[in-house]
């Protein structure tokens, strides 16, 4: 069943194609890796699906709602979240009170007077945090994290509304050569368990080959090749334009 | 909440019966910066949002001149109703620019509202209707239908201001540590993060600025009714800086500092005033500059410092 379905989207900034009538669907439960070198459109695409950049032309479904006039509070609300390349967080807030403002974004009305605090919404708030094992960061405020851990702590905001579309911006970059492998065993095994649909953008052609089911790889705007990830990652114009190895 | 709560009663009774045992100048003094700790209080409210207002005299202003007036041309004289007429007045007038307002921050959110600060100065320093530049005095009020006796008039206006304080700031305790009051504190840090959350930035900003407007225009009904006039000088620039001066003081993190800070700002002027007339903004600028150098983060920041040392 087609989950996200993005059809003919364009995007020029100032006659620099962004976008060149790039289309994709997406069927619910794959992993979409995509690929393709800086400026190739993949950044443009996620902000297109979440809302921040109104593609100038073509259309974006979400289970078969037209979801491209609206921003990113309204698409985030029907279900499509997304983490950042560099973490979108509340550095001065420790890691317990990013998921608990999470947690009250995500549950809407905004009281004015119920805790923030309360018992209901920290267990909610810590049962976050364990699904990527960040329990023992809780007390500690985001400024003082290492990249690996804020990277998950960003994901982990991303999923407090339970969403069934996730767009991962570069999950690996900062990340140690260490860590980067611990970090995407960590959210993939938690996105599994939800049962989200996600799509997410690498450069990194070992993560893609291990974590995705699917490869979309991009070249000035358009789509160079879609399909399964050994059969992208070995066409020749992926080889040239994105891998960089030579056919 | 409840422990807010007792805790709110508790400081009430001690200022209640503090106020007993207290020389009359230290009673109007207090008195004078609990009203205009209410304002400084919005001020803090807005801070916690990231924003700060240059022209909270708008409110103070118009909840001093909406309770002189309903006192003066209406003939409501209660205390209470007259404290509620000076926050109704000033959400009346702020709540029309709040959308607009929401979607400004950093200088141009501080200029706007110094700017419908300076023009309310205006229109009333031409309104002779409104006394004009001199203002106009003041009934002194009534309190729950009894009229105050001379002996007493200090003190009991002291307890209602200091009750009022109290009220609003449990109130304002409850706000800040509800789900609201902490989506503010990060939208303080990251409003793209707040949005693809699904909360509305601006739409915390925009009630942010109301229950602001509020504060500053009960704390302005309180003030008139201790200075017994009502003058332009409420909504001038310099007034809103020394409210403005008052929140730097106190940080965001403690709504007790705000009072603290209200209360060492009327006392750094009036002794200041009494022992060097002429250069007393001096003794004011320095201290600011003490505290912004050893208290970043304001006086509040050393009480929670002592409440993190104090606890278990």
């Amino acid at each position: 069943m087609t989950v996200l379905s993005a059809r003919g989207l364009c995007k020029h900034f100032d006659g620099v194609v962004a976008a060149d009538q790039v289309t994709i669907e997406v069927a619910a439960g794959e992993r979409v890796g995509l690929i393709g070198s800086n400026g190739a459109g993949k950044t443009t695409f996620v902000n297109m699906i979440t809302g921040y950049l109104k593609p100038d032309e073509g259309r974006i479904e979400l289970q078969g709602r037209d979801i491209t006039p609206l921003g990113p509070r309204q698409i985030e609300r029907l279900g499509v979240a997304r983490s950042f390349q560099i973490p979108q967080l509340f550095p001065e807030l420790s890691v317990l009170d990013n998921m608990l403002a999470a947690d009250a974004c995500a549950q809407g009305g905004l009281s004015a007077w119920q805790p923030a605090r309360d018992a209901a919404r920290r267990a909610r708030a810590e049962a976050g945090l364990d699904r990527f094992s960040l329990r023992e960061h809780a007390a500690r405020r985001v400024a003082e994290l290492a990249g690996g851990v804020r990277k998950l702590l960003d994901i982990a905001v991303a999923l407090t509304r339970a969403p069934s579309v996730l767009l991962l911006d570069e999950p690996t970059s900062g990340v140690s050569v260490e860590e980067k492998f611990p970090v995407m065993e960590t959210v993939m095994g938690a996105l599994d368990r939800a049962r989200t649909t996600v799509l997410f953008v690498e450069h990194d052609m070992e993560i893609v080959q291990r974590y995705a089911s699917r490869v979309v790889a991009f070249y000035s705007g358009r789509v160079l090749a879609d399909g399964a990830p050994a059969a992208v990652l070995a066409d020749a114009e992926v080889r040239r334009h994105v891998t960089g190895a030579e056919a | 909440m409840k422990k807010t709560a007792a805790m709110g009663l508790a400081v009430l009774a001690a200022l209640l019966a503090g106020g007993l045992l207290a020389p009359k100048w230290l009673l109007f003094l207090v008195t004078m910066s609990a009203a205009n700790g209410l304002v400084s209080l919005g001020i803090v409210l807005m801070m916690r949002g990231g924003v700060v207002s240059f022209g909270q005299g708008l409110v103070f202003a118009a909840g001093g001149y909406a309770a002189a007036l309903v006192s003066n041309k209406l003939g409501v004289s209660d205390a209470l109703l007259l404290a509620a007429a000076g926050g109704g007045a000033a959400v009346l007038l702020a709540a029309p620019f709040a959308p607009l307002l929401a979607r400004y921050r950093g200088i141009f959110f501080a200029m706007l509202t110094l700017a419908l600060s300076m023009v309310l100065y205006g229109v009333l320093m031409k309104s002779e209707s409104l006394g004009g530049s001199d203002g106009f005095n003041m009934r002194r009020p009534t309190l729950l239908g009894f009229s105050i006796p001379d002996a007493w008039s200090g003190y009991a206006l002291y307890a209602l201001v200091v009750t009022i304080a109290v009220l609003l700031s449990t109130a304002a305790r409850v706000y800040f540590d509800s789900a609201r009051g902490l989506v503010a504190l990060a939208i303080r840090e990251n409003e793209l993060r707040v949005e693809y959350l699904g909360a509305s930035v601006r739409r915390v900003m925009a009630l942010d600025f109301v229950l602001a407007a509020f504060l500053g225009g009960v704390g302005g009904a309180l003030a008139v009714m201790a200075l017994g006039h009502i003058e332009p000088q409420f909504s001038y620039w310099t007034t809103s800086g020394e409210f403005v001066f008052v929140s730097i003081l106190a940080g965001h993190h403690s709504v007790a500092a705000v009072f603290a800070a209200s209360l060492v700002l009327e006392l750094v002027r009036s002794f200041s005033s009494a022992y060097f007339p002429n250069t007393w903004q001096l003794a004011l600028g320095l201290f600011l500059l003490i505290v912004i150098r050893f208290l970043p983060k304001g006086l509040g920041s050393l009480f929670n410092r002592f409440s993190r040392q104090a606890a278990p």
